[in-house]
């Protein structure tokens, strides 16, 4: 059953590469304009979590249900559309386009959403402002710092005003500052649009920024909040 | 924290009243902790004593006479004394929540769940101080960094042991 009020649900995930479990049944649920930061020590299953909840790998069992529809019985194709108009995503580095400019890239998924080019890159411009890093906008990925990278990367996941965001590791390459900078203007844009926030991560300073914390330990999810 | 060193410490930029004393560490220091008024006179009487200040002047009121305290050259040494010596790190191993992490494992209590209650209450008083760093200024943030970092250690701690507790379990167990 999915829990009251939630926007994303999973149930008694399983996912196994090989003979080796990643996910031995393992529930997860999030609510709209919540953060909840995922957990654990490294090859505990965290990132197979967040992939079956993104419908990016398709769980051997188990079920995650997103609003009104079942996302592991859609098809590829249709898991791929919803992930374009719904879900954004921030990874740890090389997900920014190297040919592209920055305003580009941020204005990239509203493109592929058939948004006209002016208005998708007047709205890329607003948030790379917001991130701070408007001054970045007419240069390529290659020729900006990791901090200023990772800070596009957010707009770009933001710009489409997805109703989730999945956020693995997304400070893992930056140093304190930079990465606390990115993790306030991340957290504090998806509060305001009532995006909710998955963040995978190891870091108990990064786990700080979300509402509360799962723990996925051998393949399963341990909730701190005592809740599913 | 050594409360005589840091009033010395203050007392450097000129002499001040007791009140202004308190109201200086308090807004610098004392976010968590302000000084109650007895402290300031016990821990400036104790400074008087050893020569480390001087009476500067006395105020005649309705109330208790307000002694204005300046800070003596031998005050002066041993701030600077102070300020050289690097702290004693804590001895952690002997903590209280090893105690209990093998007291748990010696009486048969789960301590996995120990551990899982900690990092929960460490977690809920990092996200804490995470938001007030949000919202402070610049000494509030580098204040917060500070117990953040520290609580961080011991989180790490506390995965380092969650990741161990069967060799510890055996261990302790003999």
């Amino acid at each position: 059953m999915t829990p009251e009020g939630s926007l994303l649900a999973a149930e008694g995930l399983r996912k196994a590469y090989g003979p080796t479990p990643a996910l031995d049944g393992a529930d997860f649920s999030i609510h709209p304009g919540e953060v909840v930061a995922v957990m654990g020590p490294s090859g505990s299953g965290k990132s197979t979590l967040l992939h079956c909840l993104a419908g990016i790998i398709r769980p051997d069992s188990g079920t995650v249900r997103y609003g009104p529809h079942t996302l592991t019985d859609l098809s590829d194709t249709h898991r791929s559309a919803l992930r374009r108009t719904d879900f954004g995503f921030v990874f740890q580095f090389g997900q920014l386009v190297p040919e592209l400019t920055c305003l580009e890239n941020v204005a990239l998924p509203l493109r592929l959403n058939a948004t006209r080019r002016k208005a998708a890159e007047h709205r890329a411009r607003d948030w790379l402002e917001r991130l701070e890093v408007d001054d970045v906008a007419a240069k390529r990925p290659g020729e900006i710092s990791g901090g200023q990278g990772q800070r596009v990367a957010v707009a770009r996941a933001l710009a489409p005003q997805p109703r989730v965001v999945f956020a693995d590791e997304p400070t893992g390459a930056l140093d304190s500052l930079n990465g606390e900078r990115v993790l306030t203007l991340l957290t504090d844009a998806a509060r305001d649009t009532s995006a909710a926030v998955v963040l995978v991560t190891h870091e108990a300073r990064v786990a700080a920024y979300a509402d509360r914390e799962i723990v996925v330990r051998d393949g399963r999810v341990k909730d701190m909040a005592g809740r599913i | 924290m050594s409360i005589g060193h840091t009033l010395l410490g203050l007392l450097e930029s000129g002499p001040r009243h007791g009140y202004d004393l308190k109201r200086a560490f308090d807004e610098h220091f004392g976010q968590d902790r302000p000084l109650h008024y007895g402290q300031v006179y016990s821990t400036m009487s104790r400074l008087l004593k050893n020569g480390l200040v001087e009476v500067d002047g006395v105020e005649a009121g309705a109330g208790p006479e307000r002694k204005r305290y300046a800070i003596t050259d031998a005050g002066v040494t041993d701030v600077a004394q102070w300020l050289a010596r690097p702290e004693k790190p804590e001895p952690y191993l002997q903590s209280t929540l090893y105690t209990k992490v093998v007291l748990a494992l010696m009486t048969g209590r789960d301590a996995a769940e120990l551990l899982d209650g900690q990092r929960t209450e460490h977690l809920r008083l990092m996200r804490g101080l995470t938001e007030r760093k949000r919202s402070g200024d610049l000494a509030d943030q580098l204040i917060c960094d500070h117990a953040l970092f520290h609580l961080e250690a011991d989180l790490r701690w506390l995965e380092l042991t969650a990741a161990r507790l069967d060799k510890l379990a055996a261990a302790v167990r003999g």
